[in-house]
């Protein structure tokens, strides 16, 4: 069967729009609304959910499959998507090796036949245009997107303040509050201005040169940053997820039996969270990788290969990782089922399983969700680790952890190869810093009892 | 007293390493098969079952996996895999790895130098990160603490793989202070060991510093302190004798969870610094696919975490007073 779409795709988008569900459906509780008011009342918390969300753009337009008209053959052994749509032709367009960042001509020089003399020179690359003949034309051409990224993010941001605080204007000045724009108002539009204006530098400048530079075997750098993008979410959020099932109902219901059940559940925790992670995660991650070797009519190609080595590993990662999380809930629900409203259930002769869903279950949630967030920048980063290591993702696969272990021993070269790390570096760190700022405004928020 | 506390928590962590080894097992036998593992190794695509065969006689794979109906009495259970491979790693017998190698011989060779790079780590991140943690609590509530906080958060958000190679390319390349990589035993080790030192006491500080300053700051709001304010002690007198005083017990006894672990050394330092042990001796086991020595390790690496559990137990009977045996 030949499906245009991967497995991934549809795992994440399907826990992104559960999420969004959740998130919608628990805002009617005014105890809820409350945690995200606090949440959203503090500007560094709402400066890095923008920046998280545009992350959160970028994985979701590189999760949607783009159908190319009949007749045209995808040149890439990838799925193709939209954002590959958007960002072509530089997933395709590719020179013979390195070159930096914005260069005109390759970084390593080749020898050629001029007049019958051997001379050393730089070959010119492919993709930048025409009508770049010096190294002052691009510093121009640069200058010009720039100025233009920063005016039209500058407006944009402006028209779309205007309107917010226009309309908040309207409708507080019936109620008769007052009209200051608060300061998260304020970080946001600072946010969303170097966010937009940096969208627009990157991708104007892609348009017409290789961002940063190319590769080994001269990939476009800035490509496969961006597309990297996709391989953290998924591996921050699908693993999370995997591991809700098990650290839930077995947290929920050692907790709340206790006796034999929680007896055997914490057995079962004690004896996985002896081993240590990295070894736990390395042994399981073999010992799929060899079955998969094995079983290769599971698999029928490449892309699907990488895809089913993805979920694996995020699926190890939620297996070896729930032990904490159902430790957290197992406490909590220890403490929870001496409380009145529980008591008052079992007295009114309220079924266990009922107890443990309606009343047991929506007050760990909080819980779940710090670990979440706080798990998912430790999930990114352990991912260029096991890449390291080889139990990471599969090679196909695009990824930060990927390009470092590709472009580790360029840093001893002469001379010295050092945007291909640069830029997988940088862009984690803004993923990561994002996601650690933004763990610690929903720690506090939603668990007040915890103050650092 | 002690010695019967000690037996008693020796029996308590065998049903947990009974557990480990089961899964290890399942892990490498039941998940794939002996034959399965052979034709990994061997790679191509055409292998013959003689060769299949070979292989696994070669290395001791030949058995069934629980019960031999071939052998005779006891040796029923004793002829199979798991008795051989398996129940065999409780009196650290591992074995020979896949390449042929005794695993025993080099797992006490590896552990030294893996130490002498752990240990160091250890103390000199310790004594960096309470350093650092002592100094924001101290500010706390100034600009000084939150750019500490902000200082961490930032350190914490960048891969370690990231000061690895920053501190390869700076010290090693640029600057030629140390080698890059290599190691050596005896006094010569050291201008080895510095940079791998350094480079995870950094790469500790961010997670380390902030997690110190919680601690420092939740025990600075206990009845103690404010006896001693009220006595009128200065403030940093109360902070660096009575609060550091009473911080070092949760402090140490989370450390000595850690010291036996020490001997596995760190995956990716070690092998970034071409230091030969148990570290990197695992990270080639692993590009190597050799499944014995992976095995060993995650065994060994239960058995000394289990240990520095039981150590923690009785270093905190041994520090604290308030604990009794129970």
């Amino acid at each position: 069967m030949n499906r245009d779409w991967l497995w991934s795709d549809g795992c994440f988008l399907g826990v992104l729009l559960v999420s969004a569900v959740c998130m919608i459906w628990s805002a009617r509780k005014p105890h809820h609304r409350m945690a995200f008011k606090r949440l959203f009342e503090k500007p560094v918390a709402v400066s890095a959910a923008i920046f998280l969300s545009f992350f959160l753009m970028i994985a979701v337009f590189d999760s949607i499959p783009a159908y190319h008209a009949k007749g045209s053959v995808s040149q890439s052994m990838q799925h193709t998507t939209l954002l590959d749509k958007a960002l072509a032709p530089i997933g395709v367009m590719g020179e013979i090796t390195y070159s930096s960042p914005l260069a005109l001509t390759s970084y390593v020089s080749k020898t050629v036949w001029v007049h019958g003399v051997a001379e050393q020179v730089y070959p010119r690359l492919r993709y930048p245009a025409e009508h770049f003949k010096t190294q002052a034309d691009i510093h121009v051409f640069c200058m010009h997107v720039i100025e233009k990224a920063l005016l039209d993010s500058f407006l944009l941001v402006f028209a779309f303040s205007v309107v917010v605080w226009g309309g908040r204007r309207i409708l507080t000045q019936e109620k008769g509050q007052s009209v200051v724009p608060s300061m998260p108002f304020f970080s946001a539009l600072v946010t969303l201005f170097v966010c937009i204006s940096m969208v627009l530098i990157f991708y104007d400048v892609s348009r017409e040169l290789h961002v940063f530079g190319t590769g080994k075997i001269g990939q476009d750098i800035f490509y496969h940053a961006i597309k990297s993008v996709r391989t953290g979410l998924v591996i921050g959020l699908l693993t999370t997820v995997f591991m809700m099932p098990l650290a839930l109902s077995f947290g929920v219901m050692s907790g709340y039996f206790g006796g034999w059940v929680d007896d055997v559940v914490q057995y079962v925790y004690t004896t996985l969270s002896s081993i240590p992670g990295v070894l736990l995660i390395t042994a399981s991650v073999l010992s799929i990788q060899t079955y998969l070797a094995n079983h290769p009519h599971l698999i029928s190609n490449l892309a699907d290969d990488a895809d089913a080595r993805l979920l694996a590993l995020c699926f190890i990662l939620g297996l070896t990782s729930w032990t904490t999380l159902c430790r957290l809930i197992r406490a909590e629900v220890l403490k929870l089922r001496e409380i009145d409203y529980v008591l008052a259930g079992t007295a009114l002769g309220t079924s266990r399983f009922k107890i443990m869903t309606k009343h047991l279950l929506p007050n760990v949630m909080h819980i779940v969700l710090v670990t979440m967030v706080l798990d998912f920048s430790f999930l990114v980063l352990a991912e260029a680790v096991l890449a390291y290591i080889g139990v990471g993702v599969s090679p196909m696969t695009i990824s930060w952890g990927n390009m470092i272990n590709a472009a580790r021993l360029e840093l001893s070269r002469e001379p010295v190869v050092w945007w291909p790390i640069l830029a997988a570096f940088s862009f984690m760190f803004m993923l990561v810093l994002s996601s650690n700022v933004f763990a610690d405004a929903v720690r506090d928020a939603f668990d007040p009892r915890q103050d650092g | 007293m002690m010695m019967g506390y000690f037996l008693r928590r020796i029996f308590y962590a065998l049903p947990i390493l009974i557990g480990i080894n089961l899964l290890t097992f399942a892990l490498f036998f039941m998940v794939n098969s002996p034959d399965d593992m052979a034709r990994m190794q061997l790679g191509q695509k055409h292998i013959t079952e003689t060769a299949v065969t070979e292989w696994k006689i070669e290395r001791g794979y030949n058995y069934p996996l629980f019960y031999n109906r071939e052998a005779e009495g006891v040796n029923k259970f004793r002829d199979t895999l798991f008795f051989k491979k398996s129940l065999r790693l409780f009196v650290f017998d591992f074995g020979f790895s896949d390449a042929g190698r005794d695993i025993k011989q080099d797992i006490s060779t590896r552990m030294w130098p893996s130490f002498a790079i752990a240990l160091p780590s250890l103390l000199f991140g310790l004594i960096v990160n309470i350093t650092f943690a002592m100094l924001m609590v101290f500010f706390r509530g100034t600009y000084l603490d939150l750019s500490g906080v902000i200082f961490c958060i930032m350190l914490m958000s960048i891969s370690s793989l990231f000061y690895i190679m920053g501190g390869q390319y700076l010290f090693g390349k640029v600057l030629r202070l140390v080698p890059i990589s290599g190691y050596d035993y005896g006094l010569e080790s050291l201008k080895f060991i510095i940079l791998p030192v350094m480079v995870s006491v950094i790469s500790g500080l961010g997670g380390g510093g902030r997690w110190y300053r919680t601690l420092f700051i939740e025990e600075m709001h206990k009845d103690y302190v404010k006896t001693a304010r009220a006595k009128g002690l200065s403030e940093r007198r109360v902070l660096f004798r009575h609060v550091l005083k009473n911080a070092m017990l949760p402090i140490l006894t989370g450390v000595v969870v850690i010291i036996p672990t020490l001997f596995m050394g760190s995956l990716v330092l070690e092998s970034f610094f071409g230091i030969p042990g148990l570290g990197s001796y695992l990270i080639d086991a692993i590009y190597q696919q050799d499944f014995a020595i992976v095995r060993a390790m995650v065994f060994l690496g239960s058995v000394l975490y289990l240990v520095g559990l039981m150590l923690t137990d009785v270093s905190y009977v041994w520090l604290d007073p308030r604990v009794r045996l129970a």
